[in-house]
């Protein structure tokens, strides 16, 4: 058996992305042009994070 | 957590998500094509562009606008006259059978620079406005409204309970694991966490939004009741008179009075957004997010005075920021396709949700609960690690 996570382990990603989503959200709310930009780029992370550990064993 | 809690928790994932699936399939399914009603409605060509007059600054007399949309449409009645962000070359007219009625019986275009009739959009017509009813509520009206709202609330609850129930799960495998050399059970179980904890602060502002937006109606009519009436009490029993007033005068007077605003939508008197003597005039800012929110400007028809000007409630401010929040169309095209895809990502998430459902493991929730306890070797519930997981 391999060891246990703690709660930090576990929940360090999840919380980036949570941050990184919320930027998301909020951004292109508040703001347009480069705003915008952040928006596709900070939701556009949370995609690739997705697609890269679904796509991992192919690559 | 003990075996105890997680099962609980579990209990709450488990009947939540039964209950609501099939209806949240059906809102991410209609949902999709929603996101691109304007694309789609310019694709099948549903919608006509202005023409393009560059160069030309001049705006029409909107009592010339109205009136032609009156002559051409003698027995209905004029709304609203209202402006579209992504159309500025554009003012629409709204009719319908009477001032008050709910339904729209025509919506026509035209040019704000030359005044000349465009076209009458197809109203009801096509898939897009069943796809739309059946999204917003299932041909059922109020109540079917309000029954998705509903579901959304339990879409939250599968959300938070599922958020609880992601660090016993979690606790031996690293972020993103995918056991793909385990069963098709287990694999589907580590695609469901990950693609579940990704999208998650999305699913929540989406499934939020969208419950508020189901409240769309009543708190409209609690904003009629309440403040609009308080505005125009002071007129109360004053004796209607025939339209005289005029249109352009009064689109100016309003925006004399919020000089840093747009017109949005004018509604007329007799429109349950308006007084039978008045005119209101719902004003947005010019930043992005001011143009999201609304100032209704009281003006009398006959004077074209203003009368009465207050910023809307907390509870309709709520309203106006849930929209955007829910459809995605605040961030160009780019942002809409993002919409999809998550949207697409949440119909995985169900269904394999559904599916861990009905394949149901061999060993239950609560030996898997226990087993991850008692496997708890170096794991320790210190303080704050349980803090953490609440």
């Amino acid at each position: 058996m391999s060891g246990a996570l703690n709660h930090r382990q576990i929940w360090r990603m999840p919380l980036i992305l949570a941050f990184v989503s919320i930027v998301g959200l909020l951004a292109a709310l508040l703001g347009n042009n480069w705003w915008d930009v952040l928006s596709w780029g900070t939701l556009g992370y949370t995609m690739a994070v997705m697609l890269w550990y679904v796509l991992k064993p192919t690559l | 957590m003990n075996p105890q809690t997680i099962r609980s928790w579990y209990l709450v994932h488990k009947w939540t998500s039964l209950i609501c699936t099939t209806f949240l399939l059906l809102l991410c399914v209609t949902g999709l094509p929603l996101i691109f009603y304007h694309e789609i409605d310019h694709l099948i060509g549903n919608s006509v562009d202005p023409p393009e007059m560059p160069g030309v600054t001049a705006r029409a007399n909107l009592d010339d606008i109205v009136n032609v949309a009156q002559a051409r449409r003698p027995n209905e009645a004029v709304q609203f006259l209202f402006s579209d962000e992504d159309e500025p070359h554009a003012w629409w007219v709204r009719f319908g059978e009477t001032v008050t009625s709910q339904e729209t019986s025509t919506l026509s275009m035209f040019d704000a620079r030359t005044g000349k009739f465009i076209y009458d959009y197809p109203v009801n017509e096509g898939i897009m406005p069943i796809l739309w009813r059946l999204h917003v509520d299932m041909f059922a009206g109020l109540l079917g409204t309000l029954f998705l709202g509903a579901m959304g609330l339990l879409f939250l609850a599968a959300i938070i309970s599922g958020i609880v129930l992601y660090a016993p799960f979690m606790r031996k495998l690293p972020f993103g694991s995918i056991r793909w050399e385990r069963s098709r059970r287990t694999r589907w179980l580590d695609l469901h966490n990950l693609l579940g904890i990704v999208t998650v602060v999305w699913a929540l502002v989406v499934g939020a939004t969208g419950s508020i937006n189901t409240l769309a109606n009543p708190i409209f009519q609690q904003w009629q009741a309440t403040e609009l009436a308080s505005m125009l009490a002071p007129y109360q029993g004053q004796v209607s008179s025939a339209d005289s007033g005029t249109v352009e005068g009064v689109v100016k007077a309003a925006k004399a009075a919020e000089p840093d605003g747009e017109l949005f939508f004018l509604a007329f008197p007799g429109n349950r957004f308006a007084g039978p003597q008045h005119y209101t005039a719902f004003m947005r800012g010019k930043t992005p997010l001011t143009s999201k929110l609304l100032k209704p400007v009281l003006i009398q028809a006959t004077t074209a005075q203003v009368v009465d000007s207050r910023e809307l409630p907390w509870y309709v401010t709520v309203l106006l920021l849930s929209q955007p929040l829910h459809f995605g169309d605040y961030g160009g095209l780019p942002l809409k396709l993002i919409w999809a895809f998550l949207d697409i990502i949440t119909i995985i998430v169900l269904g394999s949700g559904l599916y861990l459902w009905k394949k149901k493991s061999a060993v239950s929730i609560e030996d898997q609960a226990l087993a991850a306890v008692e496997q708890e070797d170096t794991f320790v519930l210190s303080p704050s690690s349980r803090k953490s997981s609440v």
